[in-house]
């Protein structure tokens, strides 16, 4: 089970948090239908670090972008996103 | 190569069983193969077979970075069955059922495919329909589907809780009568054996680190044991499809999960038949030793490490110990996980891909096992003749651009169950 660092809320255990989807797979509002299409049905699955959107869905229900290991599931990464990060 | 038999095994009592011999070679890499297999898996090595035996080709080199059948093949919860609901699932996995049945007089290797039953239990008035509907649909392409009744089910697996007060009452099944199990690592061994004694290759520990390009046409690979050129490469690897293809700069529909099954101490028979449940997602069955098989969800998030997780472990065992009460009696001896190959529609992916002479084989998402035969008899018809086979034409990897996916759960774009 992972610990992840919530960017609010300091480490939690995975049993509060959600995966939601990785980074590559969001849909931009302005994409190509080409660009849509690979952002809908591919990934990229890296047998190494990605990024991810991860939701602290039983805490504070903040969205973040979890850079994260495959393999080692080391986490090197915790970024807020959403309405509370923006400037 | 002898082949096995009782007769021989009679003969070797006389002499002290000395006759035994490999049941494979240790294969060096020759410079150059007509087709490369890259995975020694069940599905590869079964493709290899297939090529040599159907095909007549013989200078075919399988590639296993490890040894065989240590990924996937060694993991799973071993159900064979072929009760999908869509049509082009159904026909697959139906037309490796009839060959499972007669596997091991094929393959002259003991595959202890047990047909006991493949038991889906329904928990609802809204299952049973739905099971029915399923049901309905296999029938009519002529596929075994028997709707039971609470009372059946109760008098086929007298452990289930099929009581009012169970967590998740029991309100029959959907059985299919020529599903079961069959012992994996026999899988991986008897295609590997029968494959061998036709020529060829396998290589083990010998990972691809490379593919090879003239132009854009993949003219073969690079390993921990040097460069082999290939005529046509397949990649068989479901589990790391998504890292393979991505040396050759592809990006699949697809998503690398950890899948974890666990087994039980060995008891006497407890439970006969294989239990599912679709609604729960979890599947028990007992092994010929004894031991209880659990199987539950995939770890629903990416990840490339073969070990599990105690929060899917718990849900699949809370499961299991609701349907089967006995089961809290018993000890977990061993917990284990493989990685799975989650495809953004929940269905393979068998065919050619955009780069030339390279073909994909993969996408198996927490099923393939008893696609094993299936699998390689199409992806071998696809690697000697360039084509699909019509079984696996649906499966092409342009599927999900032209809209054409083949979306059994209805789970929509997305590589995973939720």
């Amino acid at each position: 089970m992972l610990l992840i660092p919530c960017p609010f809320c300091g480490a939690r255990a995975q049993t509060e948090f959600v995966f939601e989807r990785s980074v590559d797979s969001v849909v931009a509002l302005d994409a190509t239908p080409e660009a849509a299409m690979a952002a809908l049905f591919t990934r990229t699955n890296p047998r190494g670090p990605d990024d991810e959107i991860w939701r602290h869905t039983y805490g504070c229900r903040a969205w973040m972008i979890v850079t994260r290991h495959r393999v080692t599931h080391v986490i090197s990464a915790v970024r807020p996103v959403g309405p509370v990060a923006l400037p | 190569m002898s082949r096995y038999s009782a007769f021989g095994l009679l003969r070797g009592a006389l002499n002290g069983q000395k006759h035994w011999q490999p049941a494979w070679r240790d294969a060096e890499p020759k410079a150059h193969y007509d087709i490369i297999v890259i995975g020694g898996g069940g599905h590869g090595l079964a493709t290899a077979y297939y090529l040599a035996k159907v095909h007549g080709l013989r200078n075919i080199a399988v590639l296993e970075k490890g040894w065989i059948g240590g990924g996937n093949t060694g993991r799973n919860t071993t159900i064979v069955r072929s009760n999908y609901r869509l049509q082009p699932l159904h026909d697959l996995f139906e037309f490796g059922l009839k060959m499972w049945h007669n596997l091991s007089d094929e393959l002259n290797y003991n595959v202890m495919f047990s047909p006991r039953g493949a038991m889906l239990l329904g928990h609802s008035d809204a299952d049973m329909v739905r099971l029915a509907e399923r049901g309905d649909a296999l029938r009519c392409d002529g596929i075994d589907a028997e709707l039971m009744t609470r009372d059946a089910v109760a008098k086929l697996e007298p452990l289930l809780d099929v009581s009012r007060s169970a967590r998740f009452p029991i309100e029959g099944a959907l059985i299919q009568r020529r599903g079961g199990t069959a012992r994996h690592d026999a899988v991986a061994w008897g295609y590997a054996r029968a494959a061998d004694s036709l020529g060829v290759d396998i290589i083990q520990k010998c990972e691809v680190t490379g593919f090879v390009r003239d132009g854009d046409a993949v003219v073969g690979v690079e390993t921990t044991r040097g460069r082999i050129g290939a005529g046509r490469t397949g990649i068989c690897v479901a589990g790391n499809s998504g890292h393979v293809a991505g040396l050759a700069g592809l990006r699949l529909p697809i998503e690398s999960q950890t899948l974890q099954a666990m087994v039980t101490e060995g008891v006497k028979p407890m439970i006969n038949s294989v239990i599912m449940s679709q609604s729960l997602h979890c599947y028990i069955s007992q092994s010929d030793k004894g031991g209880i098989v659990f199987g539950g969800d995939p770890d629903n998030w990416p990840s490339y490490a073969q070990r599990g997780n105690p929060m899917v472990m718990e849900g699949a065992v809370a499961q299991g110990l609701a349907l089967v009460p006995a089961l809290s009696r018993l000890r977990m001896v061993r917990t284990w996980s493989g990685v799975t190959d989650m495809s953004c529609d929940g269905a393979p992916i068998i065919g050619a891909t955009p780069v030339p002479n390279l073909y994909l084989n993969g996408g198996w998402c927490y099923g393939g096992f008893k696609a094993t035969p299936a699998s390689g008899w199409t992806y071998a018809h696809t690697l000697a003749t360039g084509q699909p086979h019509a079984l696996n034409a649906p499966f092409a990897l342009d599927r999900f651009e032209r809209g054409a996916t083949i979306d059994e759960t209805g789970t929509g774009p997305m590589p995973c169950s939720r």
